[in-house]
């Protein structure tokens, strides 16, 4: 360890779609200004459990994550979609938390399944605030993406636990989808209420934090007379048509109105799934009631808090890492060398 | 949920089918829309801005966002403490209470006068929209800056708002090819609407005039220059009061209370 200790994360080198993301930005849509926030909530709140606090910001990486060094002792986590992950040249899993020393170098590089990966920190990451929230939505203008050179701000950590894991579902890989139905699901014919029930859909190349194209097999989708319905409001999830048949599924970063008609709405809970599905996943969309999708909901929030109980030691071989046992495991994070500035 | 309320929410979207206005729909599972047309009209609109202001003042708890767009209140809320049925019930409570298309405009509002330059360099399809309108380009510069219209809506980018209604004349479609690039702060026309660019973007609507006032500003006490519902004027100044308005924070805009 060298050099005097600040509380930031080092950026050497950030893929093209590495921004910091939190839980978004709710409040505004009178205004124009979609809620964006994280595309996987879910690992935001599966990194907030390993590392015993509440959900806080963290790095986004679409596709790619990047170079970055600790600037004090960190404590890190890992979620969302695998990453092929490595501390100073030893490699390191996927969700799961580490220590991460002053000085220490984290490689994080291409994914190994899903979109996006995600690196928290404990105390969380916290730049500059824009209207109530640090989430970057290129969309609107707010913020940037993550550059080489930066130095982003790290809150107070509380300390806690390292070397834990936290086991996860596979969301990584397309599959089924529960929709509702949305402001103009019955403006469709039913044919195609019932094909978007049994068709397979492949998620096109073509998607951004804004949403995902997504291919049907067979014969496209649209509204007979004409596509242009009165601007109504988007709900992420919402199952857009446009002028091409295919439809998309808008996200984070969604326009607060549009004006095309929309097929169907897919759940919160399965938002994460789409959101993870990379470039070619098969993807398949279920109609649900309202009461079913209600049901969804709490089961969703149950697992959610249920989260931290799922956390669970990462046996490794102390060989992995010569660190770790010198390192504290637990707590002893916020001492007195973190208030130097 | 019970089931009665989610034959309700059936009830609701057979209703979409007939075009029975206002109209209430459920916005994914978090979300309800109440709905005063199927196109663009005043009337519709001053109801969307009005039912949204009776919102405000009802603050339901497990609401959590309100808002409005062009002909719809929609309202955002927590469906584990706020269950659809009662949700349902209070709006419709709310709805039969009044005729809304007959609603004053809420208090609260402003009109703001945002000085622009017409025409020449800085806004080149003044004269293609006069034509279009039946008018020459002074006639068109006397209409568009002395009419009065309102923020129907905001949207597209943030703080971008759509306003409206002007003349009959100015019932002008898009163009058919869209222009590549309009500047920031441009002033746009079709269909009776105005739209201001709060960023450079292409559009398939005319260019008629060009303002210099920042739509957003971070850090400002209020983020956003227009809220839907406020007023707009676009004074004509010249191309050189124009050059010294862009030094300005404001970009020449003022405001003040309506009653």
């Amino acid at each position: 360890m060298t050099g005097t200790a600040h509380r930031e994360l080092i950026v050497h080198r950030a893929g093209p779609a590495v921004t910091v993301q939190d839980g978004g930005r709710p409040g505004w849509i009178a205004y124009g200004l979609s809620r964006g926030g994280a595309m996987d909530r879910l690992a935001l709140a599966e990194a907030a459990a390993l590392l015993g606090q509440g959900e806080s910001a963290a790095l986004e990486m679409g596709g790619i994550g990047g170079r970055f060094e600790a600037g004090c002792d960190l404590r890190i986590a890992l979620t969302g979609a695998p990453m092929r992950a490595s501390i100073d040249g030893a490699p390191v899993p996927w969700h799961a938390c580490h220590a991460l020393p002053q000085g220490a170098v984290l490689e994080i590089g291409p994914l190994q399944a899903g979109a996006y990966g995600y690196l928290s920190v404990g105390g969380g990451l916290v730049p500059e605030e824009l209207l109530g929230a640090v989430s970057a939505h290129l969309t609107a203008g707010l913020g940037r993406a993550v550059e080489a050179g930066d130095r982003i701000p790290v809150g107070e950590d509380r300390g806690g636990a390292v070397a834990r894991k936290l086991p996860v579902e596979d969301r990584f890989s397309g599959g089924a989808l529960r929709v509702v139905e949305s402001l103009q699901t019955r403006l469709f014919p039913e044919e195609q209420r019932a094909r978007l029930e049994t068709a397979r859909f492949t998620r096109d190349a073509r998607a951004n934090r804004m949403g995902v194209k997504v291919v049907p097999e067979g014969a496209p989708f649209g509204v007979e007379g004409g596509l242009s319905v009165v601007s109504e409001i988007i709900t992420p999830g919402d199952i857009q048509v446009t002028g091409d048949g295919a439809p998309f599924v808008l996200l984070a970063e969604c326009q607060t109105t549009g004006g095309y008609p929309r097929l169907a709405t897919v759940i919160p809970a399965d938002l994460p799934r789409i959101a993870q599905a990379p470039a070619g996943a098969e993807l398949r969309f279920g109609f649900v009631s309202m009461e079913e999708a209600l049901a969804a909901e709490a089961a969703y929030r149950a697992s959610l808090k249920d989260l931290p109980r799922r956390v669970e030691p990462l046996v490794r071989h102390p060989g992995d890492v010569p660190d770790l046992l010198g390192y504290k495991l637990v707590s002893g994070f916020s001492n007195g060398e973190h208030h130097d500035h | 949920m019970p089931v009665a309320a989610a034959r309700d929410c059936a009830n609701v979207r057979r209703m979409t089918d007939t075009y029975s206005y206002p109209l209430l729909r459920t916005a994914g599972i978090d979300g309800m829309l109440v709905s005063f047309g199927d196109r663009l009209g005043e009337a519709a609109n001053r109801a969307a801005l009005a039912f949204r202001a009776a919102l405000e003042r009802e603050s339901w708890d497990g609401v959590e966002e309100i808002s409005s767009s062009l002909v719809s209140a929609y309202l955002r809320f927590d469906p584990l403490a706020l269950s659809h049925a009662t949700l349902e019930a209070r709006l419709r409570g709310l709805i039969a209470s009044r005729d809304w298309l007959r609603a004053e405009l809420p208090h609260g509002r402003r009109l703001h006068r945002i000085p622009t330059v017409y025409g020449g360099s800085l806004a080149p399809q003044l004269g293609e929209a006069a034509q279009a309108a039946g008018m020459s380009e002074a006639e068109a510069v006397a209409s568009l800056s002395a009419a009065r219209v309102r923020v129907t809506a905001l949207g597209f980018a943030p703080g971008q708002p759509y306003l409206g209604e002007l003349p009959e004349a100015w019932n002008i479609p898009r163009q058919q090819a869209l222009t590549p690039r309009v500047p920031q702060g441009a002033l746009v026309l079709a269909i009776r609407q105005f739209v201001i660019f709060s960023v450079t973007a292409p559009t398939g609507w005319r260019h008629v005039g060009q303002t210099a006032a920042p739509l957003f500003r971070l850090g400002a006490e209020r983020p956003f220059l227009l809220a839907p519902g406020d007023e707009v004027e676009f004074p004509q100044v010249s191309e050189e009061v124009f050059a010294k308005m862009c030094d300005d924070p404001e970009g020449g805009a003022t405001w003040e209370a309506l009653p």
